[in-house]
């Protein structure tokens, strides 16, 4: 009877929300703000990278300026004022000031980039890197080697590392850490945000039933922990439902999408995931977009992630979802739930701050703790999943997150039910754990 | 089996106050039994003990002679004081749903349904969302599901609370066509007028105490004030004195109505009704003979105030 009943309770809660014109809207807007979120940031990106950026160079040692050449968007001009007096008065265009010192041989420090807005990275980059060539040439030309310039031509070895990782079977496949990390993030990002969301509807709902006083009656007909567990799995149903849309949304979206600008590349990919030779000669360049190419197209690897994502997000959900529904019986409205909600955020936030820590090194120890903590793993998990985990790892953390998750809805049961009958002040931590002891 | 609930020496304590101390009560099968009491007393935590959804902390309550159990569920049907419907569900869905979790099949639930819509001819109710019902029409509602199951045991907290004249009658005309089904009914109110009109047996609680329990019958008579009132053809003076040797007359039944001659007599408890009766009618010609009963209203308060 009681299975039943939970079924029931969970069929209620999944029919209502996935029906609400909230919950289509959505589904369908969510992956289309992601793509378009994207696209603006690929274009915004592409459009400062575009612009020119006219750098005036005031050259005190001559040795530098006449050597300096443009380079993509970065222009060099020689400035016809003085540095006081541009500071003063910004040149028209001008995105900043180059100051070589008279001792720029000798002095590492003697290079000055002076800017009216922010600089990047890229430029800075891109404007020592310049600086330097110049005075490694000069000291190389100072030792006065004949044929210096063809021996240099001739020394210049661009690498392109091939990365490939070895399974535990012994066999090699073709890795692309760039992918490894995309998909570590988006995994990660992915899992927190459900936990996240969906639990925090276990509590709205928890309230809303607790204001319109259903639960009264619903209690009469079956046991706090069927209903807790009935709206718990209920949702649970509803994310996998929004998460199964998304997949096939952008497995078809994204695969016709590739098979359009990018035939020939899915074409070497597949031929990669085959094992077969390569169709056709590439440059390291494409090389690498189609190894990474065969990845996402590689059906088990994929499916490992995203099987891995179920399982981690389900435990984690279920986890969450149970302190969620503690915390909503306990209080009388939204307003009153922050304080008791840090516990659950606290992990959370952790977890979401550790992943970055993870993605770059998802086997160091920070990532490996952390990806057996059942409150951190499902999220640190995730982010580690991508690059290959040792079985007996993701076994562990399975075990320990679904062991924490009995253990968590057993706690939350007890102070739910005692919760969802009190009414009318704000409750305290001590308050629930004495709820946890109250006999039934 | 005569009595369908008995409950024993329950007591409960909440953090700051004891909600109900050492409380027993037996409810008769096929009654309609009054839980009264000021608000705060302890009715609907005692309701909430027989629905299983908090423990005493002692005592027992037993159904049909066995402890309570869980399964009992399926033969008591609630109708908590303060109504809860989904207000953006649908009435009819939310009303099979209820149905469901009180065991009935979708089936059978729908067509049981459709039968008392009917019969309360609100049949285009059914697609409407509960948010768009007054409280009333939401209490007729609550009201179905609640005896929808048709079970053998009906708690009603404050069950007229809210309804209009015309529909309280309404639910007073089902709560006793569903006892003469032979559906046992408890109610607890402080409408005391409800209470003369449907009950048979009370209990009132007060300050977590049972301070008065029984038949209704019972009750008045206990708490019956001795005194009758003869209405009479004849000699109101010859009448006076032939009692005044036996029985206190009272004052107050001097000034009478014009056309109607009446006197108030108050009776020993250790004396006969019927005696008095033959003496009256030796005198004058009897017209009616009657015991001045106080109203509920008048026991209620005279309890309660008695335990201060």
């Amino acid at each position: 009877m009681g299975k039943s009943k939970i079924g029931l309770i969970a069929r209620r809660e999944f029919n209502e929300r996935v029906r609400k014109k909230s919950f289509i809207i959505t589904t369908i807007l969510t992956p289309l703000l992601m793509v378009g979120v994207m696209v603006l940031m690929v274009w915004l990106m592409n459009r400062e990278n575009n612009r020119d950026k006219e750098i005036l160079v005031i050259d005190r040692s001559g040795i530098v300026a006449p050597q300096l050449t443009d380079e993509g968007t970065l222009h060099y001009r020689p400035a016809d004022r003085t540095l006081d007096e541009m500071r003063r008065e910004a040149p028209a265009d001008a995105y900043g000031i180059l100051l070589i010192g008279e001792d720029i041989m000798t002095n590492p420090r003697a290079a000055e980039l002076y800017t009216y807005e922010s600089s990047t990275v890229d430029v800075e980059q891109a404007v020592s890197d310049q600086i330097r060539r110049i005075i490694e040439d000069r000291k190389l030309k100072a030792y006065n080697i004949e044929n210096l310039d063809t021996i240099l031509a001739e020394i210049d070895s661009p690498i392109t590392l091939q990365t490939k990782t070895i399974s535990e079977t012994g066999e090699t496949k073709d890795s692309s850490s760039i992918l490894s990390m995309a998909s570590a993030y988006i995994f990660g990002l992915l899992i927190y945000m459900f936990v996240f969301m969906y639990g925090t509807m276990v509590m709205q709902g928890v309230i809303e039933e607790k204001s319109n006083k259903v639960l009264e009656v619903m209690v009469s007909s079956v046991r706090p922990f069927e209903l807790m567990m009935g709206k718990i799995l209920g949702i649970a149903s509803v994310a996998l439902t929004q998460l199964l849309i998304w997949v096939a949304f952008i497995t078809i979206v994204g695969g016709a999408a590739l098979n359009y600008f990018a035939g020939d590349m899915l074409q070497a990919a597949s031929a990669m995931n085959a094992g077969t030779a390569m169709p056709m000669e590439m440059d390291p360049d494409t090389m690498d977009q189609a190894v990474m190419l065969s990845r996402l197209t590689d059906v088990r690897y994929m499916l490992t992630l995203v099987g891995g994502f179920i399982v981690y997000f389900i435990g984690g959900y279920l986890l969450y979802a149970a302190m969620f529904a503690a915390v909503g019986s306990a209080v009388d409205n939204e307003k009153d739930t922050q304080n008791l909600q840090l516990p659950i955020t606290i992990p959370l936030l952790l977890a979401f701050f550790v992943m970055f820590n993870a993605m770059k090194d998802p086997n160091g120890p920070l990532a490996f703790w952390f990806s057996l903590i059942p409150f951190t793993s499902p999220v640190i998990m995730m982010a580690r999943l991508p690059y290959g985990v040792p079985g007996w790892e993701v076994i562990v953390s399975v075990v320990l997150l679904y062991l924490t998750f009995i253990g968590m809805v057993w706690l939350a049961g007890k102070i739910y039910r005692v919760g969802i009958f009190m009414y009318g002040k704000k409750p305290t931590f001590k308050e629930l754990f004495k709820w946890m002891k109250y006999k039934y | 089996m005569e009595d369908i609930l008995k409950v024993e020496h329950v007591t409960k304590r909440f953090a700051n106050h004891t909600a109900l101390d050492d409380v027993s009560l037996t409810v008769p099968r096929g009654s309609v039994y009054g839980l009264l009491g000021p608000n705060g007393a302890g009715k609907s935590t005692l309701i909430r003990i027989i629905n299983r959804i908090t423990a005493p902390d002692s005592g027992k309550v037993w159904l049909n002679g066995r402890e309570l159990a869980p399964e009992d569920v399926y033969n008591i049907g609630y109708l908590p004081e303060e109504r809860g419907l989904y207000k953006q569900m649908k009435v009819g869905e939310q009303a099979i749903y209820f149905a469901q979790l009180k065991g009935l099949s979708r089936r059978e639930a729908t067509a049981r349904l459709r039968q008392w819509f009917q019969k309360f001819g609100i049949e285009y109710w059914w697609d409407k969302k509960v948010s768009e019902l007054s409280k009333g029409m939401a209490q007729k509602v609550q009201f179905i599901v609640t005896v929808l199951h048709e079970p053998e045991l009906l708690i009603f907290d404050e069950p007229f609370s809210g309804f209009d004249p015309i529909n309280a009658n309404l639910l007073k005309e089902e709560i006793l066509a569903l006892r003469d089904k032979g559906a046992t009914v408890i109610f607890s109110t402080h409408n005391m007028a409800s209470v003369e009109e449907i009950c048979d047996h009370i209990t009132l609680i007060n300050k977590s105490h049972n301070i008065l329990s029984g038949s209704l019958e019972e009750i008045r008579h206990k708490h019956g004030t001795g005194i009758f009132e003869v209405e009479f053809r004849g000699d109101r003076e010859a009448l006076r004195e032939r009692l005044a040797d036996s029985y206190t007359v009272l004052a107050d039944s001097e000034e009478s109505e014009a056309g109607r001659n009446a006197l108030k007599i108050h009776l020993d408890r250790h004396k006969a009704i019927h005696a008095l009766v033959a003496e009256i009618n030796d005198a004058v010609e009897i017209r009616s003979f009657r015991e001045i009963i106080p109203s509920m209203n008048d026991i209620f308060i005279k309890a309660v105030a008695g335990q201060l």
